[in-house]
């Protein structure tokens, strides 16, 4: 595929797009044209246009979920062609663009489906049980007083490395998007992981996990089958070997932690 | 509810126990495959039979028989919980949906592979296991009961062997995704031995599921209705034609 190319033709597309007015009432798939849309659009902007040309008609415009546009916030978040984030791998939405599709296409573009993700209008969904799993547990305490030496802590550089990486989840919910269980495993075990590797994160090591896991288990995420899907999905590569040290970190836990409840 | 009831039914503690058995159930295969072997020797079945008395009347197989069972059990009883689960946290599904583009169809089929075997099971059970425990069967030159007859008969009806080598395949499939699987469900995912671990699942996969396969086909193929070997490329025609009649 080109990069930014002056010589590449403006396309014409068809879109299938998910309209819903609200979170009551089902919804259902309408087609829409767009016209010369430029191959160095975003995603993004290709549905802006759609959402011009709705105005211009009178028409309600679609919804959808975007912030930063610069693939970090995590907040787009479309299932377009069957897929989270559309054909191109590690790109969150509004980093995909419209260069890897060609004039003529009909494109797919549909919510996240989970039951713990809402629909609230169109292709935007209410994912606070991501915020809800975080708020039963991924936190560190923090002491008032003086902050201690950085060199007083050594954490060994490949254990840093690896917590940076799990750190590096935007929570966009691809994983349990692109997941045929809808399991957030992929989401909740880099949080869990990211803090079970730093010295930072021991005091609340076992009861972290323990309420995470169980308020992800709340939220009616399905469980994980190691299919896959959410890793090769994930916009920022989270690893599957996360999964494993959840798991164990659960075990331990459950096996060695005061929490009889 | 108490920590270990919450322990064990919340999602990645039935994740756990779905390991724990299947890679229990892993071991139960590679005895019986390795038992079964001696349907290969020939000798009227005598070695055959003597193996089979002792697995139905010797006290330690009988109680690790209890282990088996209660092994089925919660493997088939998880299964249908965790998927109940995860039918329910998608209860509105994709217009489109590229699963193919981003995993392994055995992984996305364990469970109708997994419900294959189950039928399969039901019908080796009924057919073995439970004549040789509850039937009379003619008895051997040993006095041990004859059940190496009922093997060579029934694996002389095409429609036997073709309902045994298609579940050996769904096996095969099974522990294809099922084997690497259980080693990352229990936290054993490791740089240094995940590739060790996945090679040796996808061997023990094909070599389990075929070795469970030839039996069949061996005496469908090779052998007259008594387990003698059959030497000419006519005798093999002659048999199958009998077999398919």
């Amino acid at each position: 595929m080109a990069g930014s190319n002056p010589n590449a033709k403006p396309m014409n597309l068809t879109l299938k797009v998910w309209r819903q007015p609200n979170r009551q009432t089902e919804g259902q798939m309408v087609d829409y044209q767009v016209k010369d849309i430029s191959p160095d659009m975003s995603f993004l902007e290709m549905l802006d246009v759609l959402n011009e040309d709705l105005l211009h008609q009178g028409q309600d415009p679609v919804a959808f979920d975007h912030d930063c546009r610069e693939g970090i916030c995590g907040s787009c978040d479309l299932f377009i062609n069957g897929r989270s984030h559309g054909p191109e791998k590690g790109t969150t939405t509004c980093q995909l663009h419209m260069r890897k599709f060609s004039d003529g296409d009909t494109i797919t573009i549909e919510p996240w489906r989970a039951n713990a993700f809402p629909v609230n209008k169109d292709l935007s969904v209410d994912r606070s049980a991501f915020d809800r799993i975080i708020q039963a547990g991924g936190y560190v305490s923090v002491n008032t007083g003086g902050a201690p030496d950085g060199n007083e802590i050594p954490i060994p550089k490949d254990i840093a490395d690896r917590a940076f990486e799990a750190a590096t989840c935007i929570g966009c919910g691809a994983c349990v998007a692109a997941c045929k269980n809808a399991s957030a495993m992929l989401f909740v075990s880099a949080k869990v992981s990211q803090l079970a590797l730093l010295p930072q994160g021991q005091v609340e090591r076992q009861t972290r996990v323990e309420n995470m896991v169980a308020q992800m288990d709340i939220e009616g995420f399905g469980a994980c089958s190691n299919i896959g899907s959410c890793a090769a999905e994930c916009p920022v590569g989270i690893s599957l070997e996360n999964i494993a040290i959840l798991n164990r970190e659960f075990l331990t836990a459950k096996a060695a932690s005061n929490n009889l409840a | 509810m108490n920590w270990f009831t919450k322990t064990f039914t919340s999602s990645i503690g039935r994740k756990i126990i779905m390991s724990l058995t299947g890679l229990f159930l892993c071991t139960f295969l590679v005895v019986h495959l390795i038992g079964n072997l001696q349907l290969f020797k020939h000798d009227d079945g005598v070695a055959f039979n003597t193996y089979s008395h002792f697995m139905g009347t010797n006290p330690v197989i009988r109680t690790i028989e209890w282990g088996l069972v209660l092994g089925f059990g919660f493997h088939i009883y998880e299964a249908l919980m965790l998927t109940m689960r995860n039918k329910g946290a998608r209860s509105h599904g994709y217009a489109q949906w590229q699963a193919k583009q981003n995993s392994e169809w055995t992984s996305r089929n364990m469970g109708i592979l997994g419900s294959i075997i189950l039928v399969f099971l039901i019908v080796h059970l009924y057919n073995f296991f439970w004549r040789a425990r509850f039937g009379t069967l003619d008895a051997d030159i040993n006095h041990n009961d004859d059940l190496y007859k009922v093997v060579v008969t029934s694996f002389h009806q095409w429609w036997y062997v073709v309902l045994y080598v298609a579940a050996q395949a769904s096996l095969g499939y099974h522990l294809w995704h099922g084997f690497r699987s259980g080693f990352q469900t229990l936290g054993l995912n490791h740089r240094k031995y995940m590739p060790l671990i996945k090679n040796f699942g996808y061997a023990f996969a094909v070599i389990v599921s075929a070795g469970f396969a030839s039996m069949p086909l061996y005496f469908l193929f090779f052998t007259n209705e008594n387990g003698a070997l059959l030497t000419s490329a006519p005798a093999v025609l002659h048999q199958l034609a009998l077999a398919f009649n």
